[in-house]
């Protein structure tokens, strides 16, 4: 994953609630079997109405999602995270969201903020004054910042610093492979083994 | 102070405890896979040329894009048979137990995890599917990961988790003939919304919630994710016992001595303190459904679709608005006067024994009503083995409807099973959301109860409306 610390782009207003990830990507495009290539699939329902927000310019190329309550809840499909990616999206700003979106996001180095519902609505008519304009989000500051305007975003201090340094979870887990070892070690031995194979009791 | 029981489940599996705001690294008992969320975390392991930690705490099955009818063919999307064979190729690969289509074990991978007699209390279990909450009411701590979280869970065996908060949900009193576990879960996200629980490990108590078998307990930890919680609970009592004893992979001996030993000593201490608490009269329960396109869009079927101005909070109005339009709602437009084009009786929600059953009992020796489409789809190979031995199968193709093969069919419809656009569905499943059983398709979540009075009357209905309808026909007959 490549560090982070600042992104710029323009802000997207995405005025919504609710987005669950049936929406970010239909369950169609579920059925591939790799991490990339799903760009066309984001949003697919709502791009078929020509006037939705990301088929217009200036906000065809990506740039930073502000949207309301309740962002990616649903599905565990990580599939998400992989179509706003592709398409463009570095970052997305809302009062709260699906708590699986969130966790996948912080693996695959999309920012998630939390900013109050005031400052989505703010946002949104800073984007529809000027459209396409500018906007920095800084992961070190934890703000965002579109033209004299400077707002606070939440993100845990733990994701920000794997955001920021680019660590794969993986490997800083198998750093406690001994620990892992010894827990092993106590586990009961009436816990749940799905090998052997029993069948046939009932 | 005294533990809740989440509480206990999660100190038990902390394997390095977290520092300055750092997560517990969790250890998982039990990985349920399957073919949707996989590809991309075995190829993330053959990539990094990692094996696969614990083969024997890992079980797949195929389920979301498996067909429902003449599952001896060749699947036909392609895509779909590719997931599929993907999925055989790496379980073969890394030695992952799987149980595929035909085979007796295949099933609804939540349906699947408890017949086996996997599911335990105080275990901890994930899936890259977010209901694997549902094994949550057997005591686990049970929850939906993605998929970079799989390949963690591989390679690993634990995951680095943040502490959570606890919310009790507190079901008081008994619920009426015709309501359901399915109407308490529908009347809980109603009341405190999809993001109501985020944060939150739910756990469910109270007189109503212990008087519920195990399935109906299954239906409720199911949609707990439905409120945005990370986990639905509720405390292994003798019931919990009663179900797992005997079960394939169930403890014996010694073993099971030792670890009803240790179930009875995770329920909730006297003393404990919940973060959030919430109370649900069972005794004022109706029978539930949802009109919008969220689960926390749904009143008590005696109702009328709610008019958006009612709504105070403007998301919420705005929300209702565009719910409405897409559903072809009127506001005022009583619940019972909805037709639909067809029931869904499915998904791992309501698609166990106890479901069929209820269904079964209802529609037994009627016709469905003229036009509709019926579809019954048991959750796992077994349950509907089951079913047949009981001569339900029977019961529901005199009745009209279509007697499937196993899997999530029309729940998502990655399969051929979907909704045409603008098509109305009443389903057992848990997800109204736009588009969800098929594109431009319309869902009313219901329990099955509903969902075979539905099918009977062919508009929005629960048992009690069939015995109104029964007691008129005899008064005219008088
Ligand atoms: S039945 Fe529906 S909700 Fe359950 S696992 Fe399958 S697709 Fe998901």
């Amino acid at each position: 994953m490549d560090a982070i610390s600042t992104l710029t782009g323009p802000i997207i207003p995405l005025r919504s609630s609710n987005t669950d990830t049936d929406q970010i990507i239909p369950a169609v495009f579920l059925k591939r079997v790799t991490k990339t290539g799903y760009d066309d699939a984001l949003f697919h329902h709502w791009r078929q109405d020509p006037a939705f927000v990301l088929n217009q310019e200036p906000y065809r190329h990506g740039g930073i999602l502000v949207t309301g309550p309740d962002f990616g809840t649903g599905s565990s499909r990580e599939h998400a995270v992989w179509a706003l990616r592709d398409f463009g999206i570095t970052a997305v700003l809302s009062p709260r969201f699906g708590e699986i979106f969130r966790g996948n996001s912080g693996k695959q180095g999309l920012l998630t903020g939390v900013i109050p519902e005031e400052a989505v609505e703010r946002l949104w008519a800073a984007a529809d004054a000027s459209p396409g304009m500018q906007t920095t989000v800084d992961l070190v500051a934890r703000t965002v910042t579109i033209g004299d305007e400077t707002i606070d975003f939440q993100i845990d201090d733990y994701t920000r610093w794997r955001l920021l340094e680019g660590l794969d979870d993986i490997a800083l887990t198998l750093r406690e492979e001994e620990r892992i070892t010894a827990f092993e070690a106590t586990r009961p031995s009436w816990m749940p083994r799905t090998l052997p194979v029993q069948t046939g009791t009932r | 102070m005294g533990r809740t029981l989440a509480e206990k489940v999660w100190d038990d599996h902390v394997v390095v405890k977290g520092e300055d705001g750092s997560p517990d690294l969790v250890y998982i008992d039990l990985h349920l896979v399957h073919e949707v969320t996989s590809p991309q975390a075995f190829d993330g392991l053959r990539q990094a040329d990692r094996p696969l930690r614990r083969v024997d705490l890992t079980i797949a099955t195929e389920d979301h894009n498996t067909p429902t009818i003449a599952i001896d063919r060749p699947i036909e999307d392609p895509t779909s048979a590719k997931q599929i064979s993907t999925l055989r190729d790496n379980a073969a690969e890394f030695g992952v137990r799987i149980h595929s289509l035909g085979d007796k074990e295949q099933g609804i991978v939540h349906i699947v995890g408890p017949q086996l007699g996997l599911t335990m209390p105080g275990i901890t279990v994930v899936c890259g599917d977010s209901h694997t909450s549902t094994h949550g009411a057997f005591g686990a701590m049970a929850f939906g990961i993605g998929t970079s979280e799989v390949e963690h869970v591989m390679a690993t065996q634990t995951l680095p988790l943040k502490p959570f908060r606890t919310m009790a949900v507190t079901v008081e009193g008994t619920l009426r003939p015709g309501v359901t576990a399915k109407d308490i879960i529908l009347a809980v996200i109603a009341q405190i919304g999809t993001g109501g629980g985020a944060g939150y490990v739910f756990e469910y108590r109270g007189s109503a919630i212990r008087a519920l078998s195990i399935e109906g307990r299954m239906t409720i930890c199911n949609m707990s994710i439905e409120a945005g919680a990370r986990a639905g609970m509720v405390a292994p009592d003798q019931t919990t016992f009663d179900y797992i004893q005997g079960r394939d992979h169930a403890p014996t001996g010694a073993d099971w001595d030792a670890a009803v030993e240790y179930w009875s000593t995770l329920p909730t201490d006297d003393d404990a303190v919940f973060d959030a608490e919430i109370f649900i009269d069972a005794d004022a329960l109706e029978p539930f459904v949802t009109w919008g396109t969220n689960p926390g869009q749904g009143s008590p079927l005696s109702e009328s679709v709610p008019d958006p101005a009612s709504f105070s909070d403007p998301q919420d109005r705005a929300a209702a608005e565009k719910a409405l339009a897409y559903m072809d709602l009127a506001p005022g437009t009583p619940l019972k006067d909805i037709r639909v084009d067809t029931v869904f009786i499915g998904s791992c929600t309501n698609s166990r024994m106890e479901d069929l059953r209820a269904a079964a009992e209802i529609i037994k020796g009627k016709r469905k009503a003229e036009g509709l489409r019926v579809l019954v789809v048991p959750g796992s190979a077994r349950v509907r083995l089951e079913a047949e031995a009981e001569g339900l199968d029977q019961v529901f193709l005199d009745f009209g409807a279509e007697w499937r093969f196993a899997g999530c069919s029309m729940c998502l419809g990655m399969n051929p099973d979907q909704l045409a656009p603008g098509e109305r569905c009443a389903s057992t499943s848990n997800r109204n959301f736009e588009g969800r059983q098929g594109k431009g398709g319309r869902t009313h979540l219901v329990s099955p109860l509903v969902a075979a009075a539905t099918a009977i009357r062919g508009t929005l209905s629960s048992p009690w409306d069939l015995e109104m309808d029964a007691r008129t026909e005899q008064e005219a007959m008088a």
